[in-house]
């Protein structure tokens, strides 16, 4: 009996030493630092650059696409695959939808082989300032200056709406394409609305009063996102720019002294003070989160909620069937710079191709693709949101939230602005809302709240770390 | 032979160290390392800084407010958890009547160990999102309707700064003690019923038999748990992720060092800074075990 015993000992030592040999080879492989890893060669392309295909594609190299999967889904994405494959009928196309964007791509941009194409949206995104400044990002003229796909006579650049051009820039070169187009206001639920006879108003004390008929109804005017108090913060500055002009969000933007002393932001942030002080608002609402909040207001228990234009489809599974999500502009403050109607719009969704990407010709020529009408307009049917590609959503039946927002869009024109400050300074981002939430619990006064946005911003532009930037 | 079987226990042990060399003691030296870099997380460029980012660490606000309700929770949660666990324990194993029989526990006591243990099947997730809707600050929220039924009024919870944070550690509060008095209720059925029983015909009250018996026989537990509780109290990042508002608010106010070292490094692309945090609460850790270990040490009592 011991012979075997004795055997099948040494086979289990050889066995054993076999495993420890394999673990602490892989060892020095898997030690390698979390950022380090070879550039590796990148690019892709490489064949004839043509008119029909101008980033020179090579029709056998594989494509890699990840998608944040989020309010949109990415069926559209899968059209826009299809919309490549029909052209390179070759390559193996690889896509991956998630909501875990950073988390999945970290490793790759620090290993050097990040995807093709990458939809970097959601919560988790890659920093794209980091990424940019880095160059880790594709720069994008290339493609604003080919042809546009639906006529060759037409660059890219002049097919897509002027905000998308001033959204791609990083660095002081375009390198994002941010492909929807985002209207924001006050929503609320037409159908109730035209029951009761109410009017969304056009000035604060006309405001005013509907708040007063809204309350004496037994429903909260106002709810909000109390959780992520960047949404109530979204009204704030929108009617602050309305009052004071495009210049106080230009100066916030660019971090200038005094930008949030503006007396126009001291009136805008009376009059949330004021909702609150007369119970204007949704009790609670302060910890609530978006969902929470969003199925309030669908519950008809508060008749505003601020948002994007996101929202209906955010919002379809609980709305009941005849909810008609609309937007409604802010009131006017007196004394106006702008007129009421017109919005805060975004440019959202920001596609980016990575400098080191291994087909990053495919990479352009997808992007190039997904700006035609068809790609926009197929986007469009699947979401209800609409994009930046020029007259995409013409001919398409809209739902009320879409045709409302389109609408908003259309009136609002060279009036409409953007801001972004938060996405260039985004460790600025959340404390400045957490400020906000502060104001409009009524728990800081105008004065204060002004005092330490202002010494936020100010702290922002002293940090060495911040790249300061100013906007057109 | 010696050598032969040195040779056994080492191909044993090989694999797993070599597992934990990788997963656990390379990211701590990487952490170290990059603490002094200005790494941003996503490129694979950066520089050597020496102690920038510690020095910018010690100027840092939001750090140090951060720190702050790291140590509210570190005094809380322990000496909270460990009083209420021992209390119910103690009443699980010697609180019903004695008798002719002997000591007992109270009845039923098999159905409470099992309710209080509940909460520790459950994922740190799944309760912080229960109790942030029985928290929710609106009148319909679950906790607001019972305390107005009541007449008690209604509360803000996690909506209001000045409370939050104490939501938070009645959450960790309400996790943990479950654990902890399975554990103490071990530890306690180890201790010989006959000495309470002899104390107990000696006249002892149960007061006493619980300062002068129990306590000191369960010396070496409650510094077990009192070390893992603290350094529970100094993570926190789950809950407050889940539960608060931002997270981290209202106003900060719920803002622990794990959320800044995910916001700074995953967020704001600052992973060389959130290293040098990861390198602080480290220290911190390590120290705080020592100490508490250090002080509450006492000779051991054999039975």
């Amino acid at each position: 009996m011991t012979t075997p015993n004795n055997l099948s000992r040494r086979l289990f030592l050889q066995r054993a030493a076999v495993g420890t040999l394999l673990a602490t080879g892989g060892s020095t492989l898997l030690a390698a630092c979390a950022s380090g890893g070879d550039e590796g060669d990148t690019g892709g392309g490489g064949a004839d650059k043509t008119a029909e295909n101008p980033f020179g594609v090579k029709k056998e190299d594989p494509l890699d696409v990840v998608i944040f999967k989020g309010g949109y889904g990415d069926d559209y994405a899968k059209f826009h695959e299809s919309l490549y494959k029909k052209k390179f009928a070759e390559s193996a196309i690889k896509h991956t939808g998630t909501t875990e964007i950073t988390p999945t791509l970290q490793p790759r941009f620090n290993g050097g082989n990040p995807p093709d194409v990458i939809d970097n949206s959601g919560a988790k995104m890659l920093p794209v300032s980091t990424l940019a400044s880095s160059g880790q990002l594709a720069d994008l003229t290339a493609l604003l200056d080919a042809a546009s796909i639906d006529d060759p006579a037409v660059k890219v650049r002049d097919s897509v709406e002027p905000i998308t051009l001033e959204a791609a820039q990083q660095g002081g070169k375009p390198a994002v394409l941010n492909y929807v187009l985002t209207v924001y206001g006050l929503w609320y639920n037409k159908k109730l609305f035209t029951e009761k006879g109410w009017e969304p108003a056009k000035t604060w004390a006309e405001f005013l009063t509907l708040c007063e008929t809204i309350k004496k109804a037994g429903i909260a005017p106002l709810a909000h996102q109390g959780k992520h108090p960047y949404y109530i913060g979204q009204i704030l500055l929108d009617m602050a720019v309305k009052h004071g002009g495009k210049d106080v969000i230009k100066a916030i933007d660019g971090l200038e002294p005094n930008a949030w002393m503006h007396p126009s932001i001291k009136l805008a942030a009376e009059a949330l003070l004021e909702l609150k002080k007369k119970d204007y608002i949704l009790k609670g609402t302060e910890g609530l989160d978006h969902i929470q909040s969003q199925t309030a207001w669908n519950q008809g228990k508060a008749a505003f909620i601020p948002s994007g234009s996101w929202l209906e489809n955010e919002q379809k599974p609980v709305a009941p069937k005849d909810f008609a999500t609309t937007v409604a502009f802010t009131p006017l403050l007196d004394g106006a710079k702008l007129p009421v109607d017109c919005t805060e719009i975004s440019a959202g969704e920001g596609f980016i191709v990575p400098e080191k990407a291994k087909n990053k010709a495919g990479g352009l020529e997808y992007l190039r693709l997904m700006l035609s009408k068809e790609g926009a307009g197929k986007f469009t049917e699947l979401t209800g949101s609409p994009t930046v590609v020029k007259g995409a959503a013409e001919g398409l039946t809209l739902s009320p939230g879409a045709a409302s927002s389109s609408a908003l869009l259309k009136s609002g024109a060279d009036n409409n602005w953007s801001t972004y400050f938060g996405d260039w300074y985004s460790p600025m981002r959340d404390p400045l809302y957490s400020i906000v939430a502060e104001l409009v619990a009524a728990r800081i006064t105008s004065d204060e709240f002004q005092k330490r946005a202002q010494k936020l911003a100010d702290d922002t532009a002293k940090d060495p770390k911040t790249v300061k930037r100013t906007r057109s | 032979m010696r050598h032969g079987s040195y040779r056994f226990v080492a191909s044993f042990l090989a694999i797993p160290l070599a597992l934990y060399a990788i997963f656990v003691i390379s990211p701590f030296a990487q952490a170290f390392y990059y603490s002094l870099t200005d790494w941003t997380g996503v490129s694979p460029k950066f520089k050597f800084v020496g102690f920038e980012n510690f020095s910018t660490l010690a100027k840092d606000a939001v750090f140090r407010a951060a720190l702050g309700h790291n140590v509210i929770l570190l005094i809380g949660v322990p000496l909270l958890v460990i009083f209420l666990s021992l209390v119910f324990a103690y009443l699980l194993n010697v609180g019903g009547r004695s008798n002719s029989a002997g000591v007992q526990g109270v009845r039923g006591n098999g159905f409470y160990k099992l309710a209080f243990f509940l909460p520790q099947v459950l994922s740190i997730p799944v309760i912080a999102v229960i109790w942030s809707v029985v928290m929710t600050s609106t009148d319909n929220g679950l906790a607001n309707t019972v305390t107005k039924k009541l007449g008690l009024g209604t509360s803000e919870y996690l909506a209001s700064p000045k409370i939050a944070l104490y939501c938070v550690m009645w959450v960790m509060v309400w996790g943990s003690v479950g654990f902890y008095l399975v554990l103490f209720n071990a530890a306690m059925s180890g201790i010989p019923k006959d000495i309470f029983e002899a104390a107990i015909i000696d006249g002892a009250t149960r007061l006493s038999t619980f300062f002068r018996i129990t306590l000191p026989l369960l010396w070496d537990t409650i510094q077990t748990a009192w070390v893992y509780l603290a350094i529970m109290a100094l993570d926190a990042y789950a809950l407050v992720a889940v539960m608060t508002a931002g997270p981290g608010g209202p106003d900060n106010s719920t803002q622990v060092m794990g959320l800044q070292i995910a916001n700074n490094g995953f967020q704001f692309g600052r992973a060389g800074y959130a290293s040098a945090m990861g390198v602080v609460l480290f220290f911190l850790t390590l120290l705080i075990a020592a100490v508490m270990l250090r002080a509450t040490r006492r000779d051991r009592i054999e039975y």
